[in-house]
């Protein structure tokens, strides 16, 4: 019965996602009834503790937070090209903001702080190595998470004499509600930079980036916002995510997994498609929990067997799945008629 | 308009221009011409802002820009249609042209500029919602003019505009270009293709090995013997 609410929830997820994706084109036919049916998910997904019970949105909330991260690593990573490592470095700056603060200062300002923080960080990062490209760039990320961990953990032992800290705990629909309404503000940021001339841009500098330098873009300009607006989101999901797990140190805030999963994630669900992050998170994340509580041996295994099947055999991921099928029925009801 | 003075380039240690001066008025078509490696390209970049100049100074409508970074060059002005198109290859025809109006001015004029490019290149208007890599080579070139057009430029900077065209549209692109020119848009033309450009040029500059050798009107440019048995062939 819970998983019921689960995926019904779900399914608003996706359908969130895909809304966007659909308010992009230039195809405004039944936009009505596509908007009254957001109003309905919103509905659905606002009210899911008032009649589901706790486990049902215990589990949409770790769903919430793969997507938050996946989504906005999509967002810079998608058009650009650019492959970033660093979302558990952002994730984790906004851990730890939430440990260091969460006593002193109300639930929703360590949230935000969290997610600036992260901004600022990524600004930094961002001028300094968004000049890099491929595979530097990759390893530049990657090495990030590692460099914060380990000063992190030098200066636990060192001034605090301890390695972990104790976080102020938040109520599970707190943190749910919370982790939605930060799902939402990505899903309006996302489209107001997909729409705007920002997001052009992004495209054209993932195909030539030379070019784009050509068409007046201030190339280095955009990358670096956009992968700190990025970040703020990031940072804002692991200040309200730590509120449940109540003890972290420097290896569980800045576990590597989270910059790996978003972008196996995003492949698997297409990366073509603004939803298909969305779609790919939900389901990646959802199996996750489900292999991990019955399966706990296995579950790594099943990942990478789905994982290498995605990349070999549906290179745009499931939206692209979905995308030829429906263009196979479509051709069957022209051959028909 | 365009005026440059005692200009050096280097890429690493290699000098590639020498006291380079070039000048560009208002409303004419100015050839650049030379063989491969000439340095015509590199001239290019460093007026567009892509290459910093060692020394010497770029000055376009009396402003110095020899220390600007690109997108504000192109703010002010300068558009430059690439060497080999450069289009985004994946994006389709209008987001081409959307991009080309990027810079603040020209973004919000978008829709008025895009109906002009139209009338200018019908075949465009065509194609919208094609990716750019499916036009055939000649609407490719007019795809990177058009878009070089949203801009909105005072001065068009044409990088080999006839490469890897037939004939017959060479000589369409030719027009197009004199067309340009007529509406009051300067330009600056590198070219390969000698006896073409200069046909349609006001005036020339013919760069080897990183020096202007030669300039002048194009009638001088295509009488002199230099030009005749180096460029042309006779």
């Amino acid at each position: 019965m819970s998983d019921l609410m689960v995926i019904i929830n779900m399914l608003a997820l996706v359908y969130l996602g895909w809304f966007v994706e659909r308010s992009l084109q230039k195809n405004k036919s039944k936009m009505w009834l596509f908007s009254g049916l957001v109003v309905v998910m919103l509905v659905i997904l606002f009210t899911l503790p008032n009649y589901g019970p706790t486990y049902s949105y215990i589990m949409v909330t770790t769903i919430l937070m793969y997507l938050v991260l996946t989504v906005s690593w999509a967002l810079f990573s998608g058009p650009t090209g650019y492959i970033s490592l660093a979302p558990a470095a952002f994730f984790g700056v906004g851990i730890y903001t939430s440990a260091v603060l969460g006593k002193d200062i109300p639930l929703l300002a360590v949230v935000l702080l969290g997610g600036i923080l992260s901004f600022v960080l990524a600004m930094i990062v961002g001028a300094l190595t968004l000049r890099l490209k491929g595979t530097y760039f990759i390893m530049f990320t990657f090495g990030l998470v590692l460099l914060i961990t380990n000063l992190l953990l030098w200066y636990e032992i060192k001034f605090t004499g301890t390695r972990g800290r104790f976080v102020v705990a938040a109520g599970n629909d707190t943190i749910y509600y919370v982790m939605l309404g930060i799902f939402i503000l990505l899903l309006i940021t996302a489209f107001i930079i997909k729409r705007s001339k920002f997001g052009l841009a992004l495209q054209s500098i993932g195909q030539n980036e030379e070019a784009a330098a050509h068409m007046g873009i201030n190339v280095t300009g955009v990358k670096v916002i956009v992968f700190a607006i990025t970040a703020f989101f990031m940072g804002m999901a692991g200040a309200i995510m730590t509120m449940k797990w109540t003890y972290i140190d420097p290896y569980s805030a800045f576990d590597l997994f989270r910059s790996f999963l978003p972008v196996l994630m995003a492949i698997f669900g297409g990366m073509r498609y603004f939803y298909g992050p969305v779609l790919g998170s939900v389901i990646f994340a959802y199996l996750e929990e489900k292999l991990l509580t019955e399966f706990p041996y296995v579950y790594k295994l099943a990942f990478g067997i789905v994982l290498i099947a995605v990349i070999l055999y549906l290179p745009d991921g499931l939206a692209g799945l979905v995308d030829k099928i429906r263009a196979r029925i479509a051709r069957k009801k022209n051959a028909l008629t | 308009m365009l005026e440059i003075n005692n200009l050096n380039a280097f890429y690493g240690s290699i000098q590639v221009l020498w006291d380079v001066s070039l000048k560009v008025n208002k409303g004419e078509i100015v050839a650049l011409i030379g063989s491969n490696g000439a340095g015509k390209s590199t001239l290019v970049r460093t007026v567009t802002g892509l290459l910093r100049a060692t020394s010497g100074s770029i000055k376009f409508l009396d402003h110095p820009i020899e220390n600007l970074p690109s997108h504000v060059i192109s703010e002010m002005g300068i558009s430059h249609i690439p060497e080999g198109r450069r289009l985004f290859t994946d994006m389709n025809v209008l987001e081409n042209l959307e991009i080309g109006a990027y810079p603040r001015n020209a973004w919000k004029n978008k829709g008025k500029t895009l109906e002009h490019v139209f009338q200018i290149f019908p075949r465009l208007k065509e194609r919208g919602h094609q990716l750019a890599r499916t036009l055939s080579g000649g609407e490719q070139q007019m795809l990177a003019m058009g878009r070089g057009l949203m801009s909105e430029p005072k001065l068009c900077i044409i990088d080999e505009p006839s490469n890897g065209l037939a004939p017959m549209v060479v000589l369409e692109v030719f027009d197009i270009i004199k067309s340009l020119r007529d509406q009051g848009i300067t330009i600056l033309l590198i070219e390969q293709n000698v006896r073409h450009t200069l046909e349609i040029s006001d005036r020339a500059y013919v760069l080897e090995n990183g020096r202007v050798v030669m300039e002048g009107d194009c009638a001088t440019c295509l009488a002199s013997e230099h030009i005749k048995k180096a460029y042309l062939g006779l």
